[in-house]
């Protein structure tokens, strides 16, 4: 059996979905798996909608782009940008989100009609990401709540998903990395719940 | 063990491992990366590789030849329209040829993610007749790269690397090798070499057309241009730079049952694309950007088609490649879909929270409703973020430096009120000239320099404007009662409309110096650019 995921990450410019991206690619490495990892730089940086390609075979990855209907899992900072990439969903694909707006755009659409539809698809993690990090003290890290949440249903092991945690935030000293790790935890944690 | 890089990242790694002297570059989606890359580099220092911005494209690329000229390795980094810009020195200097190694990087944007046109850099290459690379994968920017430098030398002539906007920003694990050391300052052999009178030019033309079938020979003998045969067929296929990977996205393990001609190299192999047309009932060529390759081998009437592509509609003429479009090409049964839940809206960029952009085009706007006539010429940058709502202050967005152009030609015409607005490096980078034409005829229209003292759009670098905008506009020859400094604050936003609207009425050219740091430039930054807003005009 082949090892073979497909991940898209999305959200606005400036969320913060590079640094998910960042601990995917460390712990795919760490795995020796190969790795293809697609970002956007330049004008959608600024405020507009922004996606990352996060592909992880072991065998090897061809294109930088996920075909449409080939992406396991969908992971978005933003419940709009979510939606944004269903045509790439599998048809038993993952859909995880945080459940807070950002409305930077005036004709934003009702959140109970975002919510409805990200509801009408089966599997789906809709969760409040930015509150549980807001409660463990570092609202910064809502990306990492998402990506505990994400991380039982991508073939990596949590070892090494802590293990990239903790070299990525190294820098900026134990505490943040500590915060980080928790934040991974209780999103995993919160994902269990709901998957089960 | 393998670094995870970027394309443009493994790019640069290349040309520091390839015995690089010094990389010259002005910022510009998707090539930004790889300059910045250098400039980071703790080896790149130690080697003291020269790597800071130059002023525009143009100047980037003269100092790179004359880098080149000394002897040693250069390169030069822009995006596809940069090259617009430095067409001048490029098409003459592959006249001139070089001396020390010398390549030209280019990153096309097909499907415009963050230019105005998505034009295919390979026929500028072409143009000027020299090798084109064109690598399909992050290890191959980094193993290309050193090789232009050794064709660049053997050669005598600039090579052109061609990326593309999905490349350069994508990661993958590459594994690097032995770094090649610098060469040492040795002046050409040929002393009329870049003497570029028609006396000398036209023998140096000659020399390139006769490298020619050499540089045809170098490229079928490629190792970077590849043929894997396949037992069916019924369609050959030309795969170029990155359409090869979705191409074999398509089929599991990557056997492709088609013939196939993966290039990365130009001038187009011929002996590999005869055998293709030899045994093929069709050829079907992938390409992203322009149908270049199609051009080059479809019959020019269309009568006889045996080539499909681009040009034939199997593939979306315009736009970028993809896997899906790509097995569509191959009669896949995929439906391609674009619908997406209706309660999904566009997300446009905008311009960031406490920008100072924000508060200029309110005042702009507030003209606006004095005097319908007015018209405002924009241009590339943050500001051109002003065509869109909630201010649309912007009438026009062509390229680096047209606003001040295209606001003197339509003063000339009898437009007043024209407008224009420039960020300060784009006025660096292509204004001045524009603004010295408007002086000497005294044109009335009123330039507005929107100075956020960086390169903003592509990620706050460094802005040559920044402490001599006043000293330039009055070197041009800009009176200094109609130079003026504001704050684009919402507080100023009164004083600030009558400062502009005084000038407007002024039958001259003007500038009005809107000065408010970028919110995107570190603290550090923002204090040392205090000592620059304090100095007075006089």
């Amino acid at each position: 059996m082949h090892t073979k995921t497909n991940i898209i990450l999305a959200g606005v410019g400036g969320q913060g979905i590079l640094t998910i991206a960042a601990i995917l690619d460390t712990a795919a490495l760490d795995n020796h798996l190969n790795v293809k990892q697609s970002e956007v730089h330049g004008m959608s940086q600024r405020g507009g909608a922004v996606q990352s390609h996060v592909r992880i075979s072991d065998q090897p990855i061809y294109s930088d782009l996920i075909p449409q209907g080939k992406a396991d899992i969908i992971i978005s900072v933003e419940p709009m940008e979510l939606l944004r990439y269903l045509p790439y969903l599998k048809k038993d694909g993952y859909l995880i989100t945080d459940s807070n707006p950002f409305e930077n755009i005036n004709n934003y659409p009702e959140l109970e009609t975002l919510y409805n539809e990200i509801k009408s698809h089966k599997n789906h993690i809709l969760i409040d990401a930015m509150k549980i990090a807001k409660d463990l003290g570092n609202s910064k890290a809502t990306n990492v709540v998402l990506l505990g949440a994400a991380s039982s249903l991508i073939p990596l092991s949590d070892e090494s998903f802590q293990k990239a945690i903790a070299t990525l935030f190294e820098r900026k000293g134990e505490r943040i990395v500590a915060k980080n790790l928790e934040a991974y935890f209780k999103g995993r944690e919160i994902a269990a719940e709901i998957v089960s | 063990m393998k670094k995870l890089l970027l394309g443009n990242e493994a790019l640069a790694q290349g040309a520091i491992d390839a015995g690089l002297s010094g990389v010259y570059a002005y910022p510009g989606t998707p090539s930004t990366e790889i300059t910045e890359y250098i400039q980071k580099s703790k080896i790149a220092q130690e080697l003291n590789i020269h790597s800071a911005w130059s002023v525009n494209e143009k100047t980037a690329m003269e100092a790179a030849l004359g880098m080149s000229y000394a002897g040693k390795k250069s390169m030069v980094v822009m995006k596809h329209v940069g090259l617009n810009v430095a067409a001048d020195v490029f098409m003459n200097m592959s006249v001139s040829g070089i001396n020390g190694g010398l390549v030209v990087v280019v990153a096309d944007d097909p499907s415009m993610h963050s230019s105005q046109n998505e034009q295919d850099s390979r026929y500028y290459g072409k143009f000027a007749m020299i090798p084109i690379l064109e690598p399909s994968n992050q290890q191959e920017c980094y193993d290309i790269t050193k090789y232009a430098f050794e064709l660049s030398e053997n050669l005598g002539l600039p090579v052109l690397i061609r990326l593309v906007t999905r490349l350069s920003h994508s990661r993958a694990g590459v594994a690097t090798g032995e770094r090649i050391v610098q060469n040492n300052i040795h002046l050409p052999k040929i002393a009329t070499q870049f003497q570029l009178i028609p006396m000398h030019a036209r023998g140096r033309y000659q020399h390139l057309v006769d490298l020619q079938p050499d540089m045809l020979e170098i490229s079928e003998n490629s190792d970077f241009n590849t043929f894997y045969d396949g037992a069916n067929k019924s369609i050959g296929i030309i795969a170029s730079g990155i359409a090869y990977n979705y191409l074999m996205e398509n089929f599991e393990d990557g056997k492709c049952p088609y013939p196939v001609l993966k290039i990365s190299q130009y001038p187009l192999p011929k002996e590999p694309i005869k055998q293709l047309f030899d045994t093929c009932e069709k050829i079907l060529i992938l390409e992203d950007g322009y149908p270049f390759i199609e051009e080059a081998i479809s019959d020019f009437l269309g009568e006889n088609r045996k080539v499909i592509g681009r040009l034939s509609g199997d593939i979306p003429r315009v736009g970028e490649l993809n896997p899906d479009n790509i097995a569509n090409a191959l009669g896949f049964d995929i439906v391609i879909n674009d619908n997406l839940p209706k309660v999904v809206l566009g997300r446009p960029p905008q311009l960031c929270v406490g920008c100072g952009h924000n508060d200029l085009f309110n005042a702009i706007n507030a003209l606006k409703n004095e005097s319908a006539s007015q018209q405002v010429f924009g241009d590339i940058g943050c500001s051109a973020l002003g065509v869109l709502s909630p201010y649309e202050s912007i009438n026009t967005l062509i390229e680096m430096g047209s606003s001040i152009t295209m606001a003197k030609g339509a003063a000339d015409a009898g437009i007043h009120p024209a407008i224009a607005v420039i960020g300060d490096s784009t006025f660096t980078h292509s204004g001045m000239t524009g603004l010295l034409d408007a002086i000497i005829e005294n044109t009335p229209i009123t330039v507005i320099i929107s100075d956020n003292s960086a390169i903003a759009m592509t990620g706050a670098q460094d802005s040559a404007a920044s402490g001599r905008l006043i000293s330039i506009c009055i070197g041009l020859g800009i009176e200094e009662d109609h130079l003026k400094i504001i704050t684009p604050l919402h507080k100023n936003l009164q004083e600030n409309i009558d400062i502009i609207r005084e000038e407007i009425n002024y039958k001259g050219v003007s500038v009005v110096i809107a000065q408010r740091p970028c919110v995107q430039l570190p603290k550090e930054k923002k204090d040392k650019l205090k000592e620059y807003t304090n100095v007075s005009i006089n």
